[in-house]
């Protein structure tokens, strides 16, 4: 009888209750919405931060994450490899690089760039590179020659596959040393700053050139479930703590990503406060305004007996109903607005190509957590209630003898 | 023992600057099973004693006694609990919940009561039909007439089984046909349930029913006979 009540009573004045409802559905629906499209901002950011050689984890020589230079390397990888698999989550994968600046030439242009000596094979699931390429093919095992390079390089250098790239470092000796390669494959990158940064030739041509042996300069571990790479890292740390070697997550590789997701999360609850303190106003305003129409009510039932405290929880029985309602509906809303975004993405490139600089691609694609619709959810309705208690202590307040007087 | 002893109350009331005696140094003992009628023109405080009697509003001075209760040894949630229990009220207007039917609204108390759902509507419907309402069960308050709304109110003030019904000027909003034919209801329930009624009127003829008439002046009983 009392939810009956209830819900006869939220009815009595519709457009009251629709607006508080309106209030309550832009709210939660703002909330999720936007919620989703940040952090399917932020997970793109993280996506390609660990894909572009990053990884969840990297191990380097005690040295090269300082002084990146070839002098700092892991001279037995297959040892340090078998040590730390165990650690490993089962589907984690990994693949160990030699990487060193360089700088790339041909007859027109020069510029310096990184040079990545890869494993095909090992960069599949790890890095974008693993995907391969989009013109011509990927370097092999036995590519003694080839060199794979983004399409933005290849542009900028005016060239094509089948020319020839000669790329200059220094080996281990600190001698300068140069090579030819021929230019096989072409790939692309969310970003094109990526693609004019990194060049891949096979691992063993990288590590003759340089003359490093076996040796090589990182090595990077993906983790698929990305919320674990801490808890690895610490185990990986622990097992290599006697060798000369650094463990590194992305969050200290990675450190203005960092400092985005940071900012992000802070705006996200600075959302949730704008949305909801509006959302409060109208809340209370319109209870208050339901509350003093209904006051020779709450005067009546005072005199029939009734205790302060059950017409108190009476009032918020009714806002609860419009705010569960309103909820229902926003996160509905936002649920399906979300999802149609989500079919084909946000893109915006029209906008700016200044996302790029963040390491943002151009097209977003929103993604919902339930952990956000949680949290949008019960600070609509936890605080939502707890707003209400206002109007429901002044309707509690009421005496009979005031709400006579007050025909 | 009388259900009502009034003793010695005083009422001051602020109105702007000027302060208003609405009740100046009332004794009044009523006894159990009383008809008793508060008389008096408009602004004689009649209104003010019957919300004293009933525990809506606290007397300046002087001491309250109903149902064998002092007033002034219990907090509001007491006299809550006392109203809802001892204590029935009937209104002049705006008696009923507007959201519920008639045998919701009689329900409603008997649900602050405690008392059990089955058992409820029973005592609601039996209720009503005493009061001649059988036919109207599910009405809104909107769709019967005031005598009918007040008949709702005397079956919702009598269900709870309270030792005194208060009624300030039941009949005041009804035509004096419609007037007689709830004070003969009243009458009625007084004399089979044994229920005290104290109720409030400027009406001669409702005056006439009464076996017991108190007449206010300014504030002071100025007369006082019983029939
Ligand atoms: N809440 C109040 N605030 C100020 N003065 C009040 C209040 N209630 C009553 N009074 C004053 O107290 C006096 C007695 O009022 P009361 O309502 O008891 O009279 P009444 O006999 O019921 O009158 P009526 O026949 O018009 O209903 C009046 O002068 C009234 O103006
Ligand atoms: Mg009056």
């Amino acid at each position: 009888m009392e939810l009956q009540l209830a819900w006869r009573n939220i009815w009595r004045n519709p457009r009251r209750t629709v607006i508080i409802m309106i209030a309550v559905i832009i709210g939660v629906w703002t909330m999720v919405a936007l919620t989703s499209l940040m952090r399917g901002i932020v997970n793109d950011m993280l996506e390609n931060g660990i894909s572009t050689l990053t990884g969840d984890i990297k191990l380097y020589a005690s040295g090269y994450h300082n002084d990146p230079s070839i002098e700092y390397r892991i001279d037995d990888p297959n040892s340090v490899i078998s040590k730390i698999a165990k650690t490993l989550p089962v589907d984690s994968k990994y693949a160990a690089r030699v990487r060193v600046n360089a700088i790339a030439s041909n007859a027109r242009h020069s510029i310096g760039l990184t040079l990545v000596g890869i494993d095909p094979d090992q960069e599949k699931g790890v890095s974008f590179i693993g995907n391969g390429v989009v013109d011509g093919r990927m370097i092999s095992e036995d590519d003694n020659n080839a060199i794979v390079i983004g399409q933005a390089l290849l542009e900028k250098f005016e060239t094509r596959i089948g020319r020839k790239l000669i790329l200059m470092s220094q080996n281990s000796q600190n001698e300068i040393v140069s090579k030819a390669f021929k230019i096989v494959g072409v790939f692309r990158a969310k970003l094109a700053s990526t693609e004019k940064q990194f060049v891949f030739v096979n691992k063993h041509s990288a590590q003759k050139m340089l003359g490093i042996g076996n040796g090589i300069s990182e090595i990077s571990v993906v983790i698929n479930d990305h919320g674990k790479f801490e808890q690895t890292s610490q185990g990986i740390a622990e097992i290599l703590k006697d060798s000369d070697i650094e463990v590194h997550t992305w969050k200290d590789l990675l450190p203005m990503l960092t400092a985005y997701m940071e900012i992000f999360n802070g705006f996200i609850v600075l959302w949730y406060l704008v949305v909801f303190v509006a959302m409060a106003f109208g809340i209370v305003n319109t209870m208050l305004m339901a509350v003093f129409e209904r006051m020779r009510e709450f005067g009546l039932l005072k005199a029939l007996g009734m205790k302060p405290m059950l017409i108190l929880r009476s009032v918020l029985i009714e806002s609860g109903i419009i705010l569960i309602m309103g909820a229902i509906a926003g996160n509905l809303l936002a649920f399906g607005s979300v999802m149609m975004i989500a079919a084909t993405g946000i893109d915006l490139s029209a906008l700016s190509s200044g996302f790029e600089y963040v390491g943002m691609s151009s097209v977003i694609y929103p993604e919902i957590f339930l952990k956000d619709v949680f949290l949008a959810n019960v600070v609509v309705l936890i605080l939502g209630l707890a707003v209400s208690t206002y109007p429901a202590v002044k309707a509690s307040r009421i005496t009979p003898v005031e709400a006579m007087a007050h025909t | 023992m009388p259900i009502v002893d009034v003793k010695g109350v005083e009422k001051v009331y602020q109105q702007g600057d000027i302060e208003v005696h609405a009740l100046k140094d009332i004794y009044l003992s009523i006894a159990p099973g009383s008809f008793a009628a508060i008389a008096g023109p408009s602004g004689s405080g009649k209104t003010t004693l019957l919300n004293i009697i009933g525990g809506l509003d606290l007397p300046d001075h002087g001491e309250v006694v109903v149902d064998s209760r002092h007033f002034r040894k219990m907090n509001q949630s007491q006299l809550a609990e006392l109203r809802l229990n001892r204590i029935g009220f009937v209104f002049q207007a705006y008696n009923l919940i507007p959201v519920l039917s008639a045998v919701e609204n009689v329900e409603y108390v008997m649900l602050l009561q405690g008392v059990e759902k089955a058992d409820r509507r029973k005592r609601a419907m039996a209720i009503l039909d005493e009061v001649g309402l059988s036919e109207k069960y599910h009405n809104r308050p909107s769709e019967l007439s005031g005598g009918q709304q007040q008949r709702v109110a005397v079956a919702r003030a009598i269900v709870s089984n309270p030792a005194i019904v208060l009624a300030d000027e039941p009949t005041a909003n009804l035509d004096s046909k419609t007037g007689e034919a709830l004070l003969q209801i009243m009458a009625e329930m007084n004399e089979n349930r044994n229920v005290t009624f104290i109720f409030s009127t400027h009406d001669q003829m409702v005056m006439d029913y009464a076996h017991r008439l108190v007449l206010l002046r300014d504030g002071m009983i100025d007369d006082d006979q019983v029939k």
